[in-house]
């Protein structure tokens, strides 16, 4: 009998690989090569992040297997920084502030209208992958309270009837964005 | 080595001099007798301190110490207790009930809980705080280990019973703060982790916040139907743990009374998995035999510990062709009764209900693995009662083992040589497989039939036998799979060569397995005293035993004649071997 027929750690590696970039799998074996793989772990993770956006289960165990840190200790920490996000975020992030100003300008009220138009809870994303909702403190606009943001773009005395509008129009832009690249 | 420098400090006014390598906790209870409350310290596992409950106050510290992590220092003045201390070690324990169930009556661990009786201890008889409780599904639904992470105090205890002993790391706290949660990756149930369903973990939990998967009302419900042939067979390492859960004294031998005690739960056959123990030993040895011929596919792993089987499937695949092929002696013994016993006795195998009384959890995994199934796909072993499921259902049923008379195993699967009896301890199958090999070798039995040297009771043992002028063999002995670990590294990186290896995954052998009583006050899993107590009871009965060879155990000589043919033969090889298969997810070595 070949000894080699029953042991999967090739294959188990290449697919590691193929769920991360080549330059992040050179990253991770690079790691490798230093004193304490383990204590990378952390700097890993953000390039994975850095790449995808968020840190997949895929990911998780790619990196949990090419570093080789138990699987276990690498969601541990995945979960425990709140810099880490386990799920895709959404095409548009809309912030909505939540900070003195903006809270005593009504922001609580504007930010249960986004929850309900979305369908969605603070921290989470649209299944359509669409919207994702976070809370923020003050982005250094309180003149304008209350500001929600949308990517890069600030929207400035929010209230919560324009919110519909709000969503509405970033929807069309999707699909006007989306034409276009078909064209 | 380095030098320990002794310090002289105070504890409750006494002065006292100790080396500075000591923990107050420790200083405390072995210079004094004082016994500090704790949850979360375990001496043979890291240091957490995350339990807060040995809190101590150190002059000159404006806040409480954590007495386990604590080291001792020159001139330290300790309080252990006095009323603020006690105030706030309730208070601390009063915390921890509000965030846990209040579901101790009807709770698995209910009269053997850690957090019960430091509770009780601590002098908590109202619970003050009422807050908020974490909420967690019950995963009541793998195969082997369950969940109920609400009843988890965050002690980590599990987490570092699968990191040091095990090796396994299949544990870790998972979020923070509130919502934190000890789970395998990816919040998984146990079935798709990299567990390898030792339970250990379970056996570590002060509380039941891990249990063995319940097969007692499966058991029960055969019991109760007339149309079933139900059929126990007990696992070498039960005869030494059943009395603890009768208050009988640690390490005595109680196989005679737990047969009479399973007759009058209502078995039909009381049979005795010793026997395929001796049986696995024949078929092993000659499977030995063969490939040291051959010089190929050495060392020989043993493969009677499903744990181990399972670590080996997830972590070490490439060792898999080493594995014997020779099914644990649970397995063969269920594969039996649903052929040579079904054919013997003219009961349809369909209406055999098998019962293996196992000091294991991971048996309960190892009975659904679909290569030992029957062609139709029922399992060969219908149930897997642990240690405590037996004690409970024994109880139960109102029955007290202390005041049964001894009751006899049913023949013929019943007789067993003492080599079967010491499998429950480590080295045990290695000591078992020399009595036969060297017979086989020299043509004589060996004159000393204790091959002590092989009893690893410190974990990890490797030693040269010889057997005469021409052959000396190599053996490696590990319980407890990061002692394993550094025999099967040696072997994968060609460091080291040896011809047999065996090895259980449980600390001890399955005297320690996860399935047996948690130890009465006094003792701690991994505890060296109880395991050799319960060593001492599978050794005694040996001694005691007129066959101690498996190769001359009557009852076997008889089987392959009448039923079997020749060891390792065509029908021995159907019904007595199996085969393994890498498995993910797979392990972080």
């Amino acid at each position: 009998m070949d000894v080699k027929v029953t042991d999967n750690r090739d294959e188990v590696f290449s697919k590691s690989k193929e769920a991360l970039t080549p330059e992040i799998v050179a990253f991770i074996e690079d790691c490798t090569q230093k004193q304490h793989p383990n204590s990378h772990l952390i700097n890993v993770l953000h390039k994975v992040q850095g790449h995808f956006g968020y840190l997949g289960k895929e990911q998780l165990d790619a990196v949990a297997q090419l570093l080789q840190v138990p699987t276990a200790k690498v969601t541990g920490v995945a979960t425990f920084y709140h810099f880490f996000r386990l799920e895709p975020r959404g095409r548009f992030v809309i912030n909505i502030c939540l900070g003195t100003a903006c809270y005593v300008k009504g922001a609580e009220r504007v930010c249960e209208r986004l929850c309900d138009e979305l369908g969605i809870h603070v921290g989470e994303t649209t299944p359509d992958g669409m919207f994702s909702l976070e809370g923020t403190r003050c982005v250094g606009t309180c003149g304008l309270a209350p500001v929600v943001l949308v990517n890069d773009t600030v929207f400035g005395e929010v209230t919560p009837d324009q919110i519909p509008a709000l969503i509405e129009s970033h929807i069309k832009k999707a699909q006007a964005m989306e034409k276009e690249s078909v064209v | 080595m380095s030098q320990e420098n002794m310090v002289t400090l105070t504890i409750d006014g006494v002065k006292v001099t100790v080396p500075d390598t000591m923990t107050i906790m420790e200083a405390a209870e072995t210079q004094l007798g004082i016994r500090i409350p704790r949850l979360c310290y375990h001496p043979d596992l890291s240091i957490q301190g995350s339990c807060r409950v040995c809190i101590v106050d150190v002059k000159g510290i404006p806040f409480y110490q954590a007495s386990c992590a604590v080291k001792v220092a020159q001139g330290m003045e300790v309080e252990t207790n006095n009323p603020a201390i006690r105030q706030a070690r309730r208070d601390i324990v009063e915390l921890l009930l509000d965030n846990h169930p209040r579901a101790c009556l009807t709770c698995d661990r209910d009269g053997n809980c850690e957090l019960q009786n430091v509770a009780y201890a601590t002098g908590v008889r109202e619970r003050l705080f009422a807050g908020e409780r974490k909420r967690f599904p019950i995963e009541n639904t793998n195969l082997a280990v369950d969940r109920d992470p609400e009843k988890c105090i965050l002690c980590g205890r599990c987490v570092r019973i699968c990191d040091e002993v095990q090796g396994v790391h299949n544990l870790s706290q998972q979020g923070r703060g509130f919502h934190t949660l000890v789970a395998p990756a990816h919040d998984a149930c146990m079935d798709d982790s990299v567990c390898i369903q030792c339970g250990q973990c379970v056996a570590a939990c002060p509380t039941a916040a891990f249990t063995e998967h319940d097969h007692t009302e499966e058991v029960w419900k055969a019991l109760a139907d007339p149309t079933k042939h139900v059929v126990a067979h007990t696992a070498p390492a039960i005869r030494a743990t059943i009395g603890e859960g009768f208050g009988m004294p640690l390490g005595t031998p109680a196989a005679g009374k737990l047969v009479t005690a399973l007759r009058r739960l209502g078995f039909d056959r009381v049979f005795d998995t010793n026997f395929s123990a001796d049986l696995t030993i024949i078929e092993e040895a000659n499977e030995f035999m063969q490939r040291f011929s051959k010089n190929e596919r050495l060392p020989l792993l043993t493969s009677c510990s499903p744990g181990w089987v399972n670590f080996l499937e997830k972590f070490y695949p490439e060792l898999i062709p080493n594995a014997s092929t020779c099914r644990s002696p649970m397995a063969m013994m269920s594969s039996l009764l649903k052929t040579y016993y079904a054919e013997k006795t003219g009961i349809d195998p369909k209406d055999i209900f098998v019962v293996a009384i196992m000091p294991c959890t991971a048996k309960k995994f190892e009975c659904n693995r679909p290569e030992l199934c029957m062609p139709d796909g029922t399992r060969e072993t219908d149930a897997v009662l642990t240690t405590r499921e037996t004690i409970w259902m024994i109880k139960n049923y109102g029955i007290d083992l202390r005041h049964l008379p001894d009751g006899e195993f049913d023949s013929p699967l019943g007789e067993s040589s003492g080599g079967a009896d010491i499998f429950g301890t480590t080295g045990g199958v290695m000591e078992a497989a020399l009595r036969v090999a060297v017979e086989k070798v020299t043509g004589q039995a060996p004159e000393n039939m204790e091959f002590t040297e092989v009893r690893a009771v410190e974990g990890l043992r490797e030693r040269e036998l010889k057997v005469n002028d021409e052959l000396t063999l190599r053996v490696g002995v590990a319980n407890g799979l990061t002692n394993a670990k550094q025999l099967l590294d040696a072997v994968v990186k060609g460091e080291k060569e040896y011809h047999i290896i065996e090895i259980m995954a449980c600390p001890g052998g399955c005297i320690g397995g996860g399935g047996q009583p948690y130890p009465p006050e006094g003792y701690r899993i991994l505890d060296k005293r109880l395991l050799a107590k319960r060593a001492e009871a599978l050794y005694k009965i040996d001694q005691g035993k007129k066959v101690r060879s498996s190769g001359h155990n009557p009852a076997i000589l008889n089987l392959y004649e009448e039923y079997l043919g020749e060891p390792g033969g065509e029908k021995a090889h159907r019904l007595l071997h199996t085969h393994y298969a890498p498995r993910l997810p797979r392990g972080i070595r």
